[in-house]
């Protein structure tokens, strides 16, 4: 016997599913009508569902890329991107390391980590001031 | 443990941004399986959170639980030991070793009586005044019985320190016993797994720093955030169960299109754990993902609870049984047929008989 008797198939991704891509879809139309009509934000935690091989590729080819793409450097990367479908976004947080520590379909007109945060705004604020006033010293 | 400001206090000294801080959060929740809108919630009690001090005893062990902690991912080990709690003894990972070892317990017992967290793997071997395991000329049953003590809680990390584990399957011959089996006057929450899922373990340490209270506890003292369901209710391969399709051995056809296992002695039914979401390895997978049944390694007596390889009992019980459980319980009848499944385990242990082809 040889090796080209023993069968092997190979399958690409995608092939099998267990209904988990329209069971999410289906969730995030319901999130996007919240959105659509009173402006109400929400989140589905990816890590938390039990996906079949090949279906959060499935996931990821229905839901596609759409104009908004951006990256953040904090603690690791994150990648943050609106999908096909604006309002609807994939949020994947990365530790240092480069594993996904968070992953995230996030319904908003703005995913809430993108927004600059009342604190850091303050904090910067104080470094401008403290650089505007060493100017002013040295321009004495 | 020097100091005992806040985590928020040492992120912005670290000059960490509070939306790194948020990220971190999100993580945090996730890690918790908490729901995902919970970050907010979170980034508020942790900025207040102070590090508790951790003391962590070995016992009957192998050190795959400390093993499977330092391959987790999220937060790292580094973070978790150095950021988020002050681990003040562990024999294997602590560079101090002999009397300056011994010494750095019990002066974290002294310095923190009755706020510390006492970690324990392993199970406590109690024949013969507990001789067959000790640790710098003490019995492992007096090192505990003395850590426990000033302990604010008890975590008893995997099946051998939560159930008795491997050291306490037939015939047992040290007399081992779990932590529960002897501490009665302290709260104690069991991570069980032969090892326990390290985002378990650290998802457990978080909810304590986080809360500065343990989670809501199943029957079996382990965190219903994590043991809530079985393997068998989350199962990518449920659907198959279902339609009745089922992998009679590990080359056939069913095996090959990844049908249910149940069949080949999967335990994922009679099974609480989180390997099916949380999954191993950094999220590459869990055991019935590689084609194997579930052992069943995070219940109580899985060594002793008949072959990994034979079936759970089919229901021979009538569907009106089911029904009647079902009905009772608010729950699925494929849930109920679990419960039966278990008792019948458990009517197997007792009698100390192994499931046979027979019981089918």
């Amino acid at each position: 016997m040889s090796l080209q008797d023993i069968v092997v198939k190979v399958e690409a991704a995608g092939t099998s599913s267990i209904g988990n891509v329209t069971a999410i879809l289906t969730e995030i139309a319901c999130l996007l009508e919240k959105l659509a009509s009173n402006g109400e934000t929400g989140l589905i935690d990816l890590k938390s569902l039990p996906f079949s091989p090949g279906e959060y590729e499935q996931l990821r080819l229905a839901l596609g890329r759409g104009e908004v793409s951006a990256r953040l450097d904090a603690i690791g990367a994150s990648e943050i991107i609106e999908t096909h479908f604006p309002g609807v976004w994939w949020v994947t947080h990365y530790n240092v390391e480069g594993d996904i520590v968070a992953d995230l379909i996030e319904v908003a007109t703005v995913p809430n980590i993108l927004c600059s945060q009342p604190e850091d705004v303050r904090a910067g604020l104080e470094r401008l001031h403290a650089i505007l006033s060493q100017s002013a010293a040295s321009d004495d | 443990m020097k100091d005992h400001d806040t985590l928020e206090h040492r992120l912005a000294e670290q000059g960490i941004s509070r939306r790194s801080f948020l990220k971190f959060c999100a993580a945090m929740a996730s890690l918790m399986a908490l729901p995902p809108g919970s970050a907010t919630a979170i980034a508020a009690a942790l900025a207040q959170a102070k590090r508790p001090s951790v003391i962590w005893l070995s016992f009957q062990e192998c050190t795959g639980c400390t093993e499977s902690l330092t391959r987790s991912h999220s937060p790292t080990l580094e973070s978790l030991i150095f950021d988020m709690i002050s681990l003040d003894y562990h024999h294997t990972l602590q560079a101090a070793s002999g009397f300056a070892a011994e010494k750095s317990r019990d002066d974290a017992m002294k310095e923190y009586y009755g706020k510390y967290l006492l970690l324990v793997d392993g199970s406590i071997p109690t024949k013969n005044g507990g001789a067959y395991s000790t640790i710098a000329g003490r019995s492992n049953l007096d090192l505990l019985q003395e850590a426990a003590k000033g302990a604010a809680a008890i975590v008893a990390v995997g099946t051998c320190a939560a159930f008795g584990g491997l050291p306490m399957a037939r015939p047992n011959p040290t007399g081992a016993v779990a932590v529960s089996d002897l501490i009665k006057d302290k709260p104690i929450i069991n991570i069980s797994g032969c090892p326990p899922i390290p985002a378990v373990i650290t998802g457990v340490l978080a909810h304590y720093l986080t809360f500065g209270e343990l989670p809501a506890l199943d029957e079996l003292g382990r965190p219903k955030a994590f043991y809530a369901e079985t393997i068998h209710d989350r199962c990518y391969r449920r659907p198959f169960y279902d339609q009745g399709k089922f992998a009679k051995t590990f080359d056939d056809e069913g095996a090959r299109n990844g049908w249910c296992l149940y069949e080949l002695g999967c335990k994922g039914p009679t099974t609480r754990n989180a390997c099916t979401t949380t999954k191993w390895n950094g999220g590459a997978g869990f055991p019935i993902e590689a084609g194997h049944g579930c052992l069943g390694c995070s219940e109580p007596n899985f060594w002793d609870a008949g072959s990994f390889y034979t079936p759970l009992s089919a229901p021979t019980a009538d569907i009106t049984t089911v029904a009647k459980i079902a009905a009772v319980a608010g729950v699925g009848a494929a849930v109920a047929l679990g419960a039966l499944d278990r008792a019948k385990k458990r009517q197997a242990q007792q009698a100390h008989e192994k499931l046979t082809v027979k019981d089918l």
